[in-house]
């Protein structure tokens, strides 16, 4: 579903991206995993049109993304921090989200998971940042879309939440969708990812299931596992 | 870019600084009708005020929305809308608040004081043109300014630099080099040293419709002798015009390769 065909990226001299190659099938949960700055964002941004690679192309569904914009109405997207005009009020924010996206969207039923009933005429500056959050995840996952970017999804949710939106990305998966995950979260990762997407140096060091990184590291725990493949970067 | 255009417009209308903008104006009409109590004497300080303050406003403001606004336009980056159309439609948006902070606040007093019975109404419009010409250039510029920097404290240095190189520092480097090269025709120097600063060319066109002559300086009066009160007027304006357009062109250039 997703192609990422020798992706080279430098921020200055920084190289974040260094011909990295990354095919992704359509369906299931993919954690994308990595140690801090390896990357993961850029990769995400890149696939979004945020971030535009020196370098490589980037195909959805077989067609390429680079300079396109239309293609964004079929994914949905969940930016790491959230933080939205402070003079909105949530249901005004909802409501433009809506209008700039003309599709079916169920936001209703979100809000009422998240509980959100009692902010939703708050002024956006004078929400916590868990709640924000919240915001975050209903507009995300408003939409019917394909294919669902999550980056840090877990930030300052309370157990409920995190509850919810785990049941949320089950039910979209069955659903048969393509969801990318980045989180440092191992927990999460052993409970949602059917497949596992390890960045290091700008390439993708590790692709597999997680049994079959446990093999490989020989180490029965996934925290230990991935901790193993971080510490090679720095031996 | 309606859309975004008016989500950007509403949010700065029901900030606080709009209002503060919107007062200030108000109460700067009022005192300044009170103390002249003559609307054409009114006209020509408030041209002296609009003239420094409305592109520091101009400035600060669209530094300060790029900045507060950079997580949100990330939002609006992954929903599907082009880049320009979002960049476009927040600078329309802060550009016609802002001018209507300042139409309503300077419109109010005057029109009160008997504006449309009076002759400075076409002066005191093309005021407020100005001042809308200004806010669009200032806004443009300072995004500019922004989108070329992702240091939030440099980018705000760099928009007053800008400023303040234009308001003040320009008209001293003028005034020092006319000083220096006395003995030279300076006349097409400071006829195109004034094209490259939209301040003293906003200046220049209040005064040659004012016109007074004593307050045109020399660049005004070199300008006046070369294309003559009305073609002046119409050329400046023009290159007013490009001061809006190429800031806004290269804004658009800079976009196709900016990362978020």
């Amino acid at each position: 579903m997703i192609e990422f065909k020798n992706i080279h990226k430098k921020f200055g001299k920084l190289v974040v991206l260094d011909g990295l190659n990354l095919s992704i099938k359509k369906g299931g949960v993919f954690a994308v995993l990595g140690p801090n700055g390896s990357g993961k964002t850029t990769l995400i941004k890149s696939l979004l049109g945020m971030v535009i690679p020196n370098k490589g192309a980037i195909l959805l569904k077989g067609e390429s993304v680079l300079k396109k914009w239309e293609y964004r109405n079929h994914l949905n997207y969940l930016p790491q921090i959230a933080n939205f005009p402070p003079n909105l009020s949530v249901i005004e924010l909802i409501k433009m989200v809506k209008n700039l996206r003309p599709k079916e969207s169920n936001e209703q039923e979100l809000i009422e998971l998240f509980g959100l009933e009692p902010f939703l005429q708050k002024k956006l500056g004078t929400l916590s940042g868990g709640t924000k959050q919240k915001v975050n995840l209903v507009l995300t996952f408003m939409f019917d879309s394909e294919l669902i970017i999550l980056d840090e999804p877990t930030t300052g949710l309370d157990p409920i939440a995190l509850i919810h939106l785990k049941e949320l990305i089950t039910k979209e998966k069955e659903k048969g969708k393509t969801i990318l995950i980045t989180t440092h979260i191992m927990s999460f990762v052993d409970e949602m990812a059917d497949e596992i997407v390890f960045l290091l140096d700008g390439k993708i060091y590790f692709k597999g299931s997680i049994e079959a990184l446990k093999k490989q590291t020989k180490n029965d725990n996934l925290e230990h596992a991935i901790a193993n493949l971080i510490s090679k970067q720095y031996a | 870019m309606l859309k975004i255009l008016k989500y950007s417009f509403f949010d700065l209308m029901r900030s606080r600084w709009s209002y503060v903008y919107f007062i200030f104006y108000l109460a700067l009409g009022f005192v300044l009708l009170f103390l002249n109590n003559n609307l054409n004497k009114a006209v020509i300080t408030l041209m002296n005020i609009i003239i420094v303050l409305t592109p520091l406003i101009g400035t600060i403001f669209g530094v300060m929305y790029y900045y507060n606004s950079k997580e949100f336009t990330e939002l609006l980056l992954a929903q599907p809308i082009k880049r320009n159309t979002i960049f476009m439609g927040q600078y329309i948006g802060i550009a016609l608040s802002l001018t209507l902070s300042l139409v309503l606040g300077l419109g109010i007093p005057f029109v009160l004081y008997g504006l449309f019975k009076s002759t400075a109404i076409f002066d005191f419009s093309l005021l407020l043109l100005v001042g809308t010409f200004l806010n669009f250039i200032f806004v443009a510029l300072s995004y500019n300014i922004a989108l070329s920097t992702d240091n939030k404290i440099k980018g705000f240095g760099y928009a007053i630099l800008m400023w303040l190189f234009l308001a003040v520092i320009y008209d001293g480097v003028f005034l020092i080099s006319l000083l220096l090269f006395n003995d030279y025709p300076l006349d097409k120097f400071s006829l195109i040293a004034t094209m490259f600063n939209p301040i003293d060319l906003s200046r220049i066109l209040i005064l040659l419709k004012l016109d007074i002559s004593a307050l045109l300086g020399y660049t005004g009066a070199v300008f006046r002798n070369f294309f003559g009160t009305n073609f002046g007027m119409i050329l400046s304006m023009v290159i007013l015009s490009f001061w809006v357009v190429l800031p806004v062109f290269r804004m658009n250039r800079k976009l196709r390769k900016k990362d978020f």
